[in-house]
């Protein structure tokens, strides 16, 4: 049994302060007062007013963000919404769609990646691609890595044997095909095929890695790869993913861009923030409706 | 959808948290009851009933990690089970104070020095209102509700001190009655510190409609510490 402690006997009435209420308040969940807001960061790709028209549909209306360097920025919305239309935008792969056309700027370091002088294949080797699908081509694994370097001149072996074992490695997978280089890149899991398509797009050194859904096709395993792959890379690269997968963007990104379509079909962008708070407290209620499952 | 499980659940989840709240609510009614009426079998009851409260609260728990497990909440779904975990632990604590109540009825037995019963019954019904209410407004994610229900704590703070200024005379004036009034203080400090827990479940509240995690500060702390119940 307890029984009142003599010093709590010992206080004197006169000394209980009067009730007052305040209100201290502490954090508001995902939103840490040390964490670097997406303004405060460095710029790699800056988006503005970029709108993307496939003949007289307009997917994307007016889009602007801005891609934090060294950061993984995931783009996530319901299908349809526009968001592989923006990342493909980001290096021109729209270029390749018969009727499309983009309105706007895609500034990468400076200089708008839709100028008139600009050399496409030089923007798509500083700004490289990793599709939903693996898709080694036809052709050995160190030939698959040493593809792009080749195209870009390089001839000395030593130099392409380096390349690629430094790729191989960066991607993770230098283990599983050290002793395959010279098989078919299409002999492999589906998880080492994506990562050695990592590693093509990391073999010609791009300041920023696009990334389209590339663990959708693969299993639990090798999904964890990927994303434990793009948490090392991204010291050395800026990424930018598109996933349906609400727990991957949750686990893989430091900013999250909702985009969702307006009443004409044309996507848009609802709100961007830290991916802690857009997935504990997102500021509008159709990114909580989409996050939640609520639609989509 | 695939949102109607988790509908479900949440919606199930939120009942039983009333229902958990109303155990607690008549628990604290019961045993105070008890006292005011020197009816030691229902103060056992009260003191037994505790184990019903305590499994409810632990069913509850069960539940809610079991839907982080399997459903992943995320927003306002993962701010609203979290506070639930909150939530039903306070609940849990303020029926370990009904069950302190029920216990000090007993210790007190047949002695038939007086007991502040009118101070002690206004005490208990401003705090199981101040539940109930705090539980409303918990539900409906009320936050105006949430901010104005701690202020009536002061109401019950102040009753508290009365008895406690009582106590401290009464024992002056007879320190033969020292373990009675010490018992007494025990029961009124229950009851105020119920009155303070209300304050964290009107504070969840606030989270999760805001996502704001704060502290309504009720200017007590000498009080507050976690071995307190009687």
């Amino acid at each position: 049994m307890n029984i009142a402690s003599p010093q709590t006997l010992n206080i004197a009435p006169e000394s209980i302060e009067p009730v007052s209420k305040k209100v201290i308040t502490s954090i508001t969940i995902g939103e840490k007062a040390d964490r670097h807001s997406l303004e405060s960061l460095p710029v790699k790709l800056s988006v503005a007013e970029l709108s993307v028209y496939y003949k007289q549909f307009k997917a994307l209306d007016k889009v602007s963000i801005n891609i934090p360097e060294n950061k993984i920025t995931a783009l996530i919305g319901p299908s349809g919404c526009g968001k592989s239309t923006l990342l493909r935008s980001l290096n021109r792969m729209t270029d390749l769609v018969q009727g499309c056309r983009v309105e706007g700027q895609v500034v990468l370091d400076g200089k708008n990646i839709y100028d008139p002088d600009i050399d496409v294949v030089d923007i798509r080797q500083r700004i490289g691609m990793v599709f939903q699908r693996p898709n080694p081509f036809p052709m050995s694994v160190f030939d698959n890595v040493a593809y792009g370097p080749r195209l870009y001149g390089i001839r000395n072996k030593r130099i392409l044997d380096e390349i690629v074992e430094g790729s191989l490695r960066h991607a993770a997978v230098w283990d599983d095909v050290k002793d395959k280089l010279y098989q078919s890149g299409l002999a492999l899991s589906g998880g080492q095929q994506q990562r050695v398509c990592i590693a093509r797009a990391i073999a010609v050194e791009p300041a920023v890695i696009l990334m389209d859904e590339p663990a959708s096709a693969l299993d639990p395993i090798s999904t964890l790869k990927i994303e434990e792959l793009m948490e090392n890379l991204k010291t050395e690269y800026t990424i930018v993913i598109v996933t349906h997968n609400m727990q991957q963007a949750a686990r893989v990104s430091d900013f999250t861009a909702f985009l969702m379509v307006d009443q004409n079909q044309s996507g848009s962008i609802v709100e961007i923030g830290p991916t802690e708070q857009i997935f504990t407290n997102p500021h509008h209620q159709q990114t909580e409706d989409y996050v939640t499952g609520r639609f989509g | 959808m695939p949102r109607q499980t988790l509908d479900r659940e949440i919606h199930h989840l939120q009942d039983e948290v009333l229902l958990l709240g109303s155990m607690v609510e008549q628990a604290m009614l019961n045993a105070i009851d008890a006292l005011k009426r020197r009816d030691h079998e229902a103060a056992k009851r009260v003191y037994h009933g505790d184990e019903q409260i305590n499994e409810k609260r632990y069913a509850i728990e069960n539940r809610v990690l079991i839907l982080f497990a399997t459903q992943q909440p995320i927003a306002h779904d993962l701010r609203l089970l979290a506070a639930i975990l909150e939530v039903i632990t306070e609940l849990e604590r303020m029926g370990d104070y009904a069950k302190g109540i029920a216990k000090i009825s007993l210790k007190i037995g047949d002695d038939d020095t007086p007991i502040p019963t009118r101070e002690i019954s206004r005490m208990g019904d401003l705090a199981v209102g101040m539940l109930h209410r705090a539980l409303g407004a918990f539900i409906a994610e009320d936050v105006n509700m949430a901010y104005r229900i701690p202020q009536d704590d002061d109401q019950v703070d102040e009753l508290y001190n009365l008895v406690y200024r009582k106590n401290l005379a009464a024992m002056i004036a007879n320190p033969d009655i020292i373990d009675h009034t010490n018992y007494i203080m025990w029961v009124v400090h229950n009851i105020e510190r119920m009155a303070d827990r209300v304050t964290n479940i009107c504070e969840r509240t606030i989270f999760i409609a805001t996502g704001e995690l704060l502290e309504i500060d009720a200017s007590d702390d000498e009080w507050d510490d976690d071995e307190d119940e009687a």
